[in-house]
């Protein structure tokens, strides 16, 4: 496969870096003298000194023989107007656009032009990370042999949208309210489990981390 | 060239060429918003400028959230990077319908592509490149 990778930094030496020990050919475009020598001698591929979305320079990166076109400069501008000239002038089967503006992401799709927005990315692991941190000890009773811990159940969990009954609690285990809304549940094993329930459950040392990874399907 | 129906325009890029058009066309009696990066680029409106400015990045989709493009009989994209003018022009085309969308376009060779695309573009040195043509030849 033919890559031509059009940016700078870190990210686009370990992209370059990625697709050549994969086989690919990879050129690159890059607006920063300096840098261009480093990835010339970095990197086992053909880097063009100039910027990407112009139109002369692309010609001689070679645009239409390439099968790919990653525009990953820190400017959206910069990467729509790359991918834009690739697809229409050179007819560049894909091209990719990296956008900084997570709104961007939907624009450049009416525009036409495929988009990954890193932000959107970044903030979304954390956000599923936060499912499994929502896991509160809360009281230590019986002289630690008793663990009373509240989970809340994510979009992860694996009970979620099941009854009770359907799946079992090892021994010595009890989900012992719900509270959803403002409503404390008591549950029975018809009972079903939403997302967004707050479960207080009830452990023993001996079985606590196996219950916490059965109502949040975490793997850790 | 323009009606005399009052207009919402909204020019981005306050430099030489854009405050120029908001001047004019505040003048003219239009509804003018001036969308520019810096601040101090509005210090090129005149005293009698009569519209709004927003301080902002026009390639954030928030800051044409906010100039209410969706409102916009024309956008004139007149900052001096032909990227961002293209990108704000396809924007208002595609994403908000704006009725009339001009951009300014440095590199006569990107004209023509976007032309392909229904953008209408003005290219300030192919045109001055004509004039002074004419004058001497």
């Amino acid at each position: 496969m033919n890559v031509l990778i059009v940016g700078g930094g870190k990210l686009v030496y370990f992209i370059g870096r990625t697709f050549i020990a994969k086989g690919y050919t990879v050129s690159i475009i890059n607006r920063n003298r300096e840098e261009c020598s480093k990835l010339a001698r970095r990197l086992k591929a053909t880097v063009i000194y100039g910027e990407g979305s112009d139109l002369n320079i692309l010609e001689e990166a070679g645009a239409s023989t390439v099968d790919t076109v990653l525009a990953v400069t820190p400017r959206d501008e910069d990467n729509l107007i790359v991918c834009q000239l690739a697809g229409l002038r050179f007819q560049v089967p894909r091209t990719i656009a990296m956008v900084n503006d997570p709104d961007n992401e939907e624009v450049f799709r009416k525009l036409g032009v495929m988009a990954v927005s890193t932000t959107r990315i970044l903030t979304s692991i954390i956000e599923q990370r936060t499912g499994f941190e929502e896991i509160i000890n809360l009281m230590p009773v019986g002289e630690g042999k008793v663990n009373v811990t509240e989970i809340v159940l994510g979009e992860g969990s694996p009970v979620v949208g099941r009854l009770l009954r359907e799946f079992e609690l090892p021994d010595n285990s009890l989900i012992a309210t719900i509270i959803r809304g403002d409503q404390a549940i008591v549950p029975r094993g018809g009972t079903a489990l939403y997302r967004g329930d707050r479960l207080i459950v009830i452990t023993v040392p001996e079985n606590h981390a196996g219950v916490i990874r059965m109502l949040t399907g975490d793997k850790r | 060239m323009f009606n005399s129906k009052k207009m919402y325009v909204i020019v981005v890029g306050c430099g030489f060429l854009g405050s120029y058009i908001a001047n004019r066309l505040s003048r003219h009696g239009h509804s003018v918003v001036v969308i520019d990066r810096n601040e101090s680029a509005f210090d090129s409106l005149t005293v009698d400028f009569s519209g709004f400015h927003i301080e902002g990045d026009a390639t954030e989709f928030i800051t044409t959230k906010q100039a209410k493009c969706e409102k916009a009989d024309l956008l004139i994209a007149a900052t001096d990077n032909d990227n961002i003018n293209l990108m704000i022009a396809q924007i208002a085309k595609k994403v908000y319908s704006v009725p009339r969308v001009l951009a300014r376009v440095n590199d006569p060779k990107r004209e023509e592509i976007y032309q392909n695309l229904g953008i209408k573009t003005i290219c300030p040195a192919s045109i001055a490149g004509e004039i002074f043509i004419d004058m001497v030849i």
